[in-house]
């Protein structure tokens, strides 16, 4: 039978009717609609269905939504502040980090995580940090040199998360060939 | 200054924002109102007969809608025309464990998994065929019954140039076995599919496909509904790599459920259930031998390789061909033999994983390479560089080369890593390894004959100056919802970020034949080009017409149409949309791509191999050996690739580094293995995937040789970079430690074997391989003897 | 998706509480047949072990007992010895500067743990009692059903590893079991009657299905260390990549010196065999000598004769057995006195 679970998710309240045995995976994508979670293996093996609970990335697939009480549930939708992007998409979206795009909301989340605690991570701590993260795609070269790049425009003054479409498409300054 | 304005630029991806935002929307992310859940029964048997299925208790069970079973879908399919041998569920036998047999829809996918465990099979087991030796012997076990021989699925014998004087006039002759353990895509999103039959009596299928076409084709041939009346949608693939390139049970289950239930119906499969699908590396046995003159010049090639090809054919006939089609587009090889064949085992299907059929063959050559420049005493780069295949030029089994920029791979390699000075100086435990390779830009030939555009692509221009480009390309993470926006900005001197890209869908946009066989950036690339060619004659007269300067001096870009010598002369893009809207009436473009013909040679065989561009790369590989516990550590992989022309710089950097990535993994440690027909590590836990504390350093080297037929001069980037990372890997570990590692992966317990092992002069085991068939225990000869003898009679017939 | 099986979750807020409802709703003996065991009521912290075995129908009980709710769960405290409380998770075991410091053994396993996300859910409790592992067990219902099933699931199967086996050979597989043996942890457990302190190296058996001493209606709720003055300690793992996976081989060891000569020492293995366990003949040989490599030699030679892996994990045998005699040597090096 299903219940009634409260839930605070990328800073909205909601309430939901779910199965008692259905994870938070399966509550994300199904109850409230936040297909941006994916699943790769549901046995906590890949990393795809990361999400931040109470700041820290977790296994949406090994969670059960009743127990997490009133933490705070930060998906991939959540990321992003209404118009202005997270500074992770943009650099991931510049360094050509995401090419399925599978791996990423998982990886976007883990990064997060990371940049919260530790601004300025070396690679070595970047690598570890996204340990728990398979790509299939890029051999993650292209996730590190992002994570320094969204790192290196973390807090530098004037640095605003930049908004899409912006940036390298810009036709201000081109040369014509 | 470059003379584009967007070819060769670092710009994102125009589909990024959507997968960096949670927007993308993957098959299994699609929940249509009323949507019924789907399960797969699979077959717990390697190889038995069906002698009863009972739904009854299962469709009792509450929440259940419907059922299907194999019977209710009898007709053959399977991915090329002149070899199906599947259905899409199981009839009356199966093959494999894992094999779909019967297929539930309930009301939610709780209840579908109960429902599964109240189907009753009745199964009568068959005596199963489990390896390459078992299924060329046993006569009395047919896996098909179309095999002539044993289970043998497919025999292939080729022969080009005087073999005989070749080995005759060599001054040495190197004769090697390897084998190239099986191993699978394992995408992160696993296979997901979602069919909604309407009232309209139309079915409509998302589904994470490579090839919408082709399974446009089977679902009507299965379904016995009119294509017409069939709309495919591939959804954005969560990762491929080939194993999302057959037409699938779950695709036509979900399909046949939602036609009995008239409810959207989804099946996604769970990660065991992937490894099940597979239609991953085969497993290979080669035999390599190969005559030298002392200065190293290949006189003759006699290539033989025996496939495990699993129960069904998927793209077995062209992997068959493929493991001796490119061999020879690398180095200049005067005679050539090829002999190949592909067996049936009960054991998931093989087919096409990046590197199709290449992959192995590559691997064996390129070691055997490294061990004749030994004999030889010549520095590995070098001696490759010397004998390269000229660019312009036709190899030996008749496929015509073009540009070809191996010998840039390699000497961009060499000032990069410095490998001549560093081989063999590294001290023991610490090796380089270097290899070359090639792949093609697209398959000669689509999979059924026909006449038609390999590719099609349809630009509309609205009038605010909007480009919308239809192709029937899959995106399956390699860009190539990107390319098409690339070029079709380029050719129109607009921005990719203006362009919106339809792809995939059979029912809005012209055929592409899929995403496979690196073929979409040459051939859509070309098919979008053409279009958007037509589409800027037509916006150059209105816009010459309006500045009053020859079409012959406009330019376009940046959203400007502009006068060469006068750049401030200039009409908008929109503005000259709606001037050549008014002139030619609505602006809408199709163009279209076939390969030229001629590119390949015209026996039985030839088929398979040629291409408009073979993409060339070469790899550096620098190792650490653990002596005490046999780890072996990748330090960095530096790879150099000739991809034509960079589209965009940074999406070629991707393919190769995901690339060198896969081929790392496939050496080290993936392995599809099995134990009695069942998968011994259905999971991807024990299913190696490296992780990011894994990875060596990867580093990308973009080679261009501008193809003269590429669109703006592209050739393929996504799947050749693999190849010589496995070799390169290899000869590497043979520079640290002095083994030859002839069959993959290379496990640590297989060097502490090697390191333990000691030959007569106290040296460690040189060298870990096959010597023959039956892992060279019995007598390896039997088994050529009676392929000999087989071909040898099939000739004479062919004589008489 | 792979669901996991229906149930009802429990949320006491106290240990007691959870002992009570394991006492009222009958926890107790597993009744293996058709694959997955029958245990009506079950216990679940972090849910990184037990979840998955769930979906893959290894258990599938009604009601499930979470102590996540349970108040003051988590938690390190020192006062002489330091005491760990069992819902700590992993990440912050991990983490903590004085264990870092002085239990560094348990910082090392708890820090290469499968992934950072498990090990940000994943507790020091649920480590201890992490299930047996073995890959004819640690597979779906699908598989198991296709394969015959084995002992740990099924009475009337023989253990599918060695198939005269007289008793399940599943593998001790938890990280910080070892260094917690190596460090001389104490671990207490209560049911609904009162609770009870037990020698780790007590906790655990030869047997792959009842693994360890508690019993199914016993809560493990603190696991207490002896105060580490003069002591240092480290932990070697051997895995196939650098994370996610489980032990295949792994060595703890924890040298006390004094005076520049070791005073104390021990040694402790898991993943080699269905018990993890200390190494008493590899560590008095080192008792008052200051580590040389002969009798490091000796101690190693006493490491590799304990272990006794068998053919169901990733890696061989030889591989696994070479392993721990490497690790015992590389570990005690890395322990000589400054």
């Amino acid at each position: 039978m299903k219940e009634l679970i409260t839930l605070r998710v990328n800073g909205e309240p909601r309430t939901v009717a779910a199965d008692p045995h259905h994870t938070l995976l399966e509550v994300l994508r199904e109850e409230l609609g936040l297909t941006g979670t994916k699943h790769g293996c549901e046995l906590g093996e890949c990393g795809a269905c990361t999400v931040l609970v109470g700041g820290a990335p977790v296994l949406s697939c090994l969670t059960l939504p009743a127990l997490i009480g009133g933490a705070e549930v930060t998906t991939v939708e959540g990321l992003a502040t209404g118009e202005k992007l997270h500074p992770l998409q943009v650099a991931f979206a510049e360094e050509g980090a995401a090419q399925c795009g599978y791996c990423t909301p998982g990886m976007l989340m883990t990064a997060k995580a990371l940049l919260d605690s530790t601004p300025r991570p070396t690679r070595e701590q970047i690598a570890q940090a996204i340990s728990g993260n398979l790509c299939r795609c890029t051999g993650y070269t292209a996730i590190y040199e992002a994570i320094e790049k969204a790192a290196s425009r973390n807090g530098v003054a004037g640095a605003e998360p930049v908004r899409r479409a912006g940036g390298a498409n810009s036709i201000t300054g081109a040369k014509l060939p | 200054m470059s003379e584009f304005s967007v070819i060769g630029r670092r710009l994102p991806k125009v589909n990024s924002w959507a997968h960096l935002t949670g927007e993308a929307r993957y098959a299994d992310d699609l929940f249509p109102p009323r949507m019924l859940y789907g399960r797969l029964l699979r077959s717990t048997r390697p190889h038995a007969r069906i002698k009863r299925i009972d739904v009854s208790r299962a469709l009792a069970h509450p929440g259940v809608v419907a059922i299907v079973t194999g019977a209710d879908m009898p007709e053959k399919m399977g991915i090329m025309p002149s070899t199906q041998d599947e259905t899409a569920l199981a009839v009356d036998k199966v093959r494999y464990v894992g094999e779909p047999v019967a297929g539930v829809a309930a009301v939610d996918e709780d209840t579908a998994f109960e429902a599964l465990e109240l189907i009753d099979v009745e199964y009568e087991d068959l005596e199963p065929v489990f390896t390459i030796e078992e299924a060329l012997e046993r006569e009395d076990v047919k896996i098909h019954q179309t095999s002539k021989r044993a289970n043998v699925f497919k025999e292939v014998h080729l022969s080009f140039g005087d073999l005989d004087g070749g080995f005759a006039a060599a001054d040495h002759v190197r004769d090697d076995w390897f084998f190239f353990e099986g191993n699978t895509h394992a995408p992160i999103e696993s296979h997901s599919a979602v069919a909604s039959y309407g009232p309209d009596d139309k079915l409509t299928l998302w589904t994470a496909t490579q090839v919408p076409h082709y399974l446009h084709r089977e679902l009507e041939k299965v379904l016995g509904l009119p294509r017409s009346r069939i709309r495919v949608i591939a959804t954005p693939n969560g990762g491929a790599f080939g194993g999302k390139s057959d037409p699938f049970g779950h695709e036509f289950a979900a399909a046949l459920l939602s036609m009995r239930t008239r409810r959207p119906v989804k099946i996604t499969l769970d990660r065991e259930e992937v490894f099940y699908a597979h239609r991953g590396r085969h497993p290979v046995k080669m035999r390599i031998r190969t005559g030298v003159k002392k200065d190293g010049e290949i006189t003759a090639v006699h290539y033989q390789s025996w496939l495990d090809g699993g129960a069904y054919a998927s793209y077995g006939i062209a992997t068959t061909y493929y493991t001796g089609a490119l061999l020879t587009v690398t180095y200049r090889i005067p005679a050539y033999k090829f002999d190949g064949v592909r067996v049936y085992t009960n054991k998931p299907p093989c087919g096409p994983k990046r590197g199709h059929g290449t992959t192995q063959p590559r691997y064996g050559f390129e070691c055997q390479l490294d061990k004749i420049a030994e004999d030889l005493r010549l520095d590995p780069l070098d001696y490759r560089k010397r004998i390269l295949q000229p660019a312009n030029s036709r190899t030996v089994n008749e496929l015509r080369i073009t540009s070809m920029g191996l010998g840039d791979c390699l000497d961009a390699l060499q000032r990069a890593t410095r490998y001549s000075e560093r081989r063999g100086q590294l001290g023991r435990g610490k090796g380089v390894g270097l290899a070359g390779s090639a792949y093609i830009s697209g398959a000669g030939l689509p999979i059924y004959w026909n006449e038609m555009p390999h590719s099609g692509a349809e630009i509309r221009i609205d009038r605010g100056g909007g480009v919308t480009v239809m192709c029937g390309t899959s995106e399956i993470g390699q860009g190539s919802d990107n390319m098409l926006a690339s070029v079709a900005a380029e050719a129109l001197g607009i921005l990719p970020s203006d362009v919106h890209v339809v792809s995939g869908d059979t029912s809005l946009a012209p055929v592409d034949l899929g995403s496979y066989s690196s073929r979409v950036t040459f051939m859509a690339g070309n098919a979008v080009k053409d279009a958007a060619m037509k589409l800027r004659a037509l916006l150059f007269a209105a816009a010459s017409e309006k500045l009053e300067v020859p079409k012959k001096r406009l330019l376009a870009a940046y959203r400007r149409i502009y006068d060469r010598d006068d750049p401030e002369k200039f009409v908008l893009f929109a503005d000259a949309a709606v001037l050549a809207e008014s002139k030619h009436g609505t602006l809408v473009a199709a163009g279209s791509y076939q390969p030229p013909k001629g590119i390949g040679g015209t026996f039985k065989g030839a088929g398979v191999g040629p291409t408009p561009a073979y993409s060339y790369q070469a790899a550096v590989a620098e190792v650490s050996v653990d002596l005490e516990t046999g780890t072996l550590t990748v330090d960095k992989v530096t790879t150099a690739h000739d991809c034509g022309r960079a589209l965009n710089p940074a999406n070629v950097e991707g393919q190769i580094e995901g690339s060198a990535y896969m081929g790392y993994g496939e050496i080290i440690a993936e392995e599809q293995v099995f134990r009695g027909g069942l998968h011994k590590k259905p999971s991807l836990l024990e299913y190696k995937l490296p992780t990011s504390l894994d990875t060596p350093v990867l580093e990308a080297i973009v080679v261009e040789s501008v193809d003269a037929e590429g669109p703006f001069g592209a050739k393929e980037a996504g799947e050749g970079p693999l190849n010589p990372v496995i070799p390169a890997i290899a000869n590497a570990v043979y520079d640290a430690i002095g083994v030859r590692f002839d069959e993959t992966p290379i496990t640590p317990e297989k060097i502490l074997d090697a390191l333990g092992k000691r030959d007569r002069r106290g040296q460690p085991k040189s060298r870990i391989g096959p010597d023959g068939l039956n892992g060279g225990k019995s007598d390896p000869k039997n088994a050529l003897r009676r392929l000999t003898a087989s071909t040898a009679a099939r000739e004479r017939k062919r004589m008489s | 998706m792979l669901r996991l099986p229906r149930f009802r979750v429990l949320s006491p807020r106290s240990y007691e509480e959870a002992a009570q409802l394991l006492r009222e709703h009958g926890a107790g003996e597993l009744d293996r047949s058709r694959g997955t065991p029958t245990l009506r009521i079950m216990l679940v912290a972090g849910g990184t072990d037990l979840f998955p075995n769930m979906k893959r129908r290894q258990f599938a009980p009604e009601l499930l007992v979470s102590l996540a709710r349970v108040r003051d769960a988590a938690g390190i405290q020192q006062n002489g010895q330091l005491d760990i409380s069992a819902g700590t998770t992993l990440t912050a075991i991990a983490n903590d500067p004085l264990v870092r410091e002085r239990y560094t053994a348990l910082a090392e396993a708890a820090g290469v743990v499968s992934t950072p996300q498990l090990r940000n859910m994943g507790t020091i409790g649920g480590n201890v009692c992490l299930d047996t592992r073995c890959n004819w067990y640690d597979q779906s219902l699908f598989w198991r059903t296709a394969e015959g099933f084995c002992m740990k699931t099924n009475p009337d199967v023989v253990c599918r590893v060695a198939t005269s086996s007289p008793r399940c050979l599943a593998v001790a597989s938890a990280d910080t079991v070892p260094a917690l043996l190596a460090l001389d942890a104490t671990i207490h457990v209560e049911d609904a009657d009162g609770g009870r302190d037990v020698p780790l190296k007590d906790f655990y058996q030869e047997d792959g299905i009842r693994a360890t001493t508690m019993r199914p209606d016993e809560v493990l709720t603190d696991i207490t260390l002896p105060d580490a003055s003069g002591w240092r300690s480290t932990y070697l793992k051997l895995r196939d990549r650098g994370s996610f996976d489980f032990p295949i081989a792994a060595l703890a060891a924890a040298v006390r010196h004094d005076g520049g000569h070791v005073s104390d020492a021990r040694i402790a293995i898991t993943a080699l065999g269905s018990r993890p366990m200390l190494v008493e003949a590899a560590a008095t040989p080192l008792i008052g000598t200051r580590l040389p490599d002969e009798v490091i030699a000796i101690a190693a030679d006493a490491v590799h004769k304990a272990a006794r892996p068998m053919d169901n994990t990733s890696g061989t045998i030889s591989q696994r057995k070479r392993a721990a005699y490497v690790f015992a040597e590389r570990a005690l090096r890395s322990l000589r006195a400054a």
